[in-house]
């Protein structure tokens, strides 16, 4: 599994290296992120993070302050280290033996690198939602109740199924699949999987909901379900979303940060990013020039 | 030229190249279908006789002076009467003209050594048959048996035929009278192993076979599906860890005999385990699976979508609980299938067992672990090796056996895949 995700991640920035676009850009001279890469509320504080596989730099410098109940995009060019950044955020890079984290990820004003941190409950406060849709081979009911009973958040059967019908509700697929509750989650549609997925991360309450491209897999009606209920999640979860699509960051996004080669480039109001980007490259990304 | 005519030009050539291909391919299983028929006949056709079982029904006068008991007699006294004597009078009264010493000796061999325990167990059943006369069907000699199967060719001349001419009328006017008769043979199920092939059945070493299998079971799945999974899911990438993976490796490739010497150095000579014994052959035998299913159930845990994994650990599952409640279940059916296989190639595993003493002449049936048992194939190897005629069809019809419970284990694994597979 390690060797898979590691490729999965580290390769395109190996690739990019050598790709056609970034001898230009590496001309370019990096300068400090611009913008307003730093807010009041912070509910995650980034400083001064730097990633490696092994001894590949996949991020550079990284700092970044996610806010309270906002919806933060994270775009950028394939292997440009956006997702990389994302599973540092509930630190999923720990099961990739070769990844080395360095810089402090305040999550609340407490480091979650630090060495009492306990990785599995800063996964049940801090969520994750993948680029595939990958329901457990079990019912629909059974994957939303799994988070809750590993964790034991409910005292008895009719909790929990207060709970997953609530959790189904959230996502939007309460209507959808009530009379099927005990069907596998696999034989759902790609985009109802998806909002599985998404009900079985928020019945967990999490604090905050990492999203990683969760529409890439999914056809236009399902991409817009799925960005439909983003903008209703925003009122309880903190939500920072990785995506290929910026039409997409632009619907759904109060803030925008455009990562390149593993650096954060700029970070400002989505509005302003994409009509008013301040730098260059980031003018680039979105005019579609390279990514 | 143009392009279209140099595709024509090579689509003859490669389609010929293709009907090529296919026509080796029907040709090669073909021929392993027919020497499979060929096996499967020749084995069948030559054990079907070992299932059915010849008697001799003879009156018996169950006199009480002749036996030296009565009614009323211990059961160790009833144990120990002198049978012998009434069957062989029975005989005698049968065929009043054979007087000669000799002759009467031969005439004597007609039915089993068996015949008088079948004596006596009818009597300690119901002692009530003392005094009487019965008609009791006797096991025939395996000679009498093979005579009446067609085993032994009666137009023979004499001279090159097993049963002589002598014999031949006594059993051909035990025929006419209609005292010879044939039965399904139950005791081939039910009985151990015999010197008298008329005798010899198979329990035993189905028993035997059983014990072993059970304590190879219960030692190598839980040591190895726990080694698949540490050496999968948990193991540090080092070389230490690529070392043992090479010497998994390498341990499915040692020959089974290894195993056997190396069981009866450490287990039998070291820690003074009983010889024979199923339990010693299911630890060595054990020895030999546990590679086979480690690497088995770590190609299944590899083929577990790492995605299922990160759903897990992204919920706030520890480890452990991501590989126990996901990651287990996804490889259970490549698990299960591939414990199934090694299971059957320790059914049919006779080297190593060799060497244990498992390939001892035992009667008895074992009851336990720890008593003296032999396995299914060696007791075809036993029997092949038995010069006796009889053991011709017993050999075939172990064979049988054993193939009959290799095809219900490889059943058994496509039934176990089929059901816990799931799709995602």
């Amino acid at each position: 599994m390690n060797e898979a995700v590691m490729n999965e991640l580290a390769e395109p920035t190996m690739k990019n290296k050598s790709g056609p676009e970034t001898e230009e850009s590496l001309n370019i001279e990096y300068t400090e992120t611009v913008g307003q890469p730093f807010c009041d509320d912070a509910k995650i504080k980034t400083k001064n993070v730097n990633v490696f596989y092994a001894d590949n730099q996949a991020i550079y410098d990284v700092s970044l302050d996610i806010g309270a109940h906002e919806v933060i995009a994270l775009i950028g060019p394939s292997g440009c280290g956006k997702s990389t950044y994302l599973r540092t955020l509930n630190r999923m890079n720990d099961t990739i033996d070769i990844c080395r984290v360095e810089g402090q990820i305040l999550l609340d004003g407490e480091n979650i690198y630090r060495k009492k941190q306990d990785p599995v409950l800063l996964r049940a406060r801090v969520g994750m939602v993948f680029q595939k849709p990958n329901p457990f081979p079990k019912s629909i009911y059974d994957n939303v109740a799994y988070g809750p009973r590993i964790h034991g958040l409910t005292k008895n059967k009719a909790e929990l199924d207060e709970l997953v019908e609530a959790s189904l509700t959230k996502a939007g697929l309460f209507q959808e699949v009530k009379d099927r509750l005990h069907a596998p989650g696999t034989g759902l549609s790609g985009g109802q999987q998806q909002r599985l997925c998404i009900a079985r991360t928020i019945a967990v309450q999490p604090e905050v909901i990492l999203m990683d491209e969760p529409a890439s897999a999914l056809d236009p009606i399902a991409t817009a379900k799925i960005e439909e209920l983003i903008n209703e999640l925003k009122e309880n979860f903190t939500i920072v979303i990785v995506t290929h699509s910026m039409q997409q960051a632009a619907r759904v996004s109060q803030r925008t940060a455009y990562f390149h080669m593993g650096r954060l480039i700029e970070v400002g109001d989505t509005d302003q990013i994409f009509t008013n980007p301040s730098h260059e490259l980031t003018e680039k990304y979105i005019t579609g020039r390279f990514g | 030229m143009n392009n279209t005519d140099l595709v024509k030009q090579s689509l003859q050539k490669r389609y010929l190249k293709e009907r090529m291909f296919k026509a080796m391919g029907f040709i090669s299983i073909a021929t392993a279908i027919l020497f499979l028929l060929i096996l499967l006949t020749d084995i069948i056709g030559k054990a079907l006789p070992a299932f059915t079982q010849t008697n001799i029904a003879l009156e018996v006068k169950l006199s009480a002076d002749d036996l030296g008991i009565n009614a009323n007699s211990s059961e160790s006294e009833i144990r120990n009467a002198d049978y012998r004597k009434v069957i062989r009078e029975a005989l005698s009264r049968l065929f009043p003209e054979v007087t000669s010493r000799k002759d009467k000796r031969e005439l004597y061999t007609l039915t089993s050594m068996g015949a008088e325990f079948q004596l006596r167990d009818a009597i300690m059943d119901n002692p009530q048959l003392i005094d009487t006369t019965q008609r009791i069907e006797f096991l025939a000699d395996d000679d009498v048996a093979a005579v009446v199967k067609g085993a032994i060719d009666r137009n023979l001349p004499e001279s090159d035929r097993r049963v002589k001419n002598q014999k031949l009328a006594w059993i051909e006017s035990l025929e006419t009278k209609g005292q010879i008769n044939s039965t399904f043979n139950w005791q081939f199920f039910s009985n151990g192993d015999s010197r008298e092939p008329e005798m010899a059945g198979i329990k035993g070493a189905i028993l035997g076979s059983f014990f072993t299998l059970l304590v190879t079971l219960a030692l190598s799945f839980p040591i190895a599906v726990a080694a698949a999974i540490y050496l999968e899911e948990f193991a540090p990438k080092n070389r230490f860890i690529d070392f043992i993976e090479i010497n998994i490796n390498n341990l499915a490739a040692v020959p089974s005999i290894v195993f056997g010497l190396l069981g009866l150095a450490v287990f039998i000579n070291f820690f003074n385990m009983p010889r024979s014994a199923p339990v010693v052959g299911g630890i060595v035998l054990s020895l030999m699976t546990l590679p086979t299913i480690i690497i088995a159930s770590r190609s299944a845990i590899k083929a577990v979508p790492p995605s299922l994994r990160e759903a897990a650990l992204g919920l706030g599952a520890s480890k452990m609980q991501s590989v126990f409640h996901h990651v287990l279940p996804a490889a259970l059916p490549g698990i299960l299938t591939g414990t199934i296989i090694g299971m059957a190639q320790a059914l049919g595993e006779t080297a190593p067992l060799l060497m244990i003493g498992m390939v001892a002449f035992i009667v008895d049936i074992p009851q336990t672990l720890v008593e003296p048992s032999t396995v299914l194939p060696i007791q075809v190897f036993l029997w092949a090796d038995s010069p006796e005629r009889g053991f011709l069809e017993k050999t075939s019809a172990a064979i049988l056996v054993l193939l009959f419970f290799l095809v219900a284990m490889n059943a058994i694994a496509i039934y176990l895949r089929k059901k816990f597979e799931k799709k995602w």
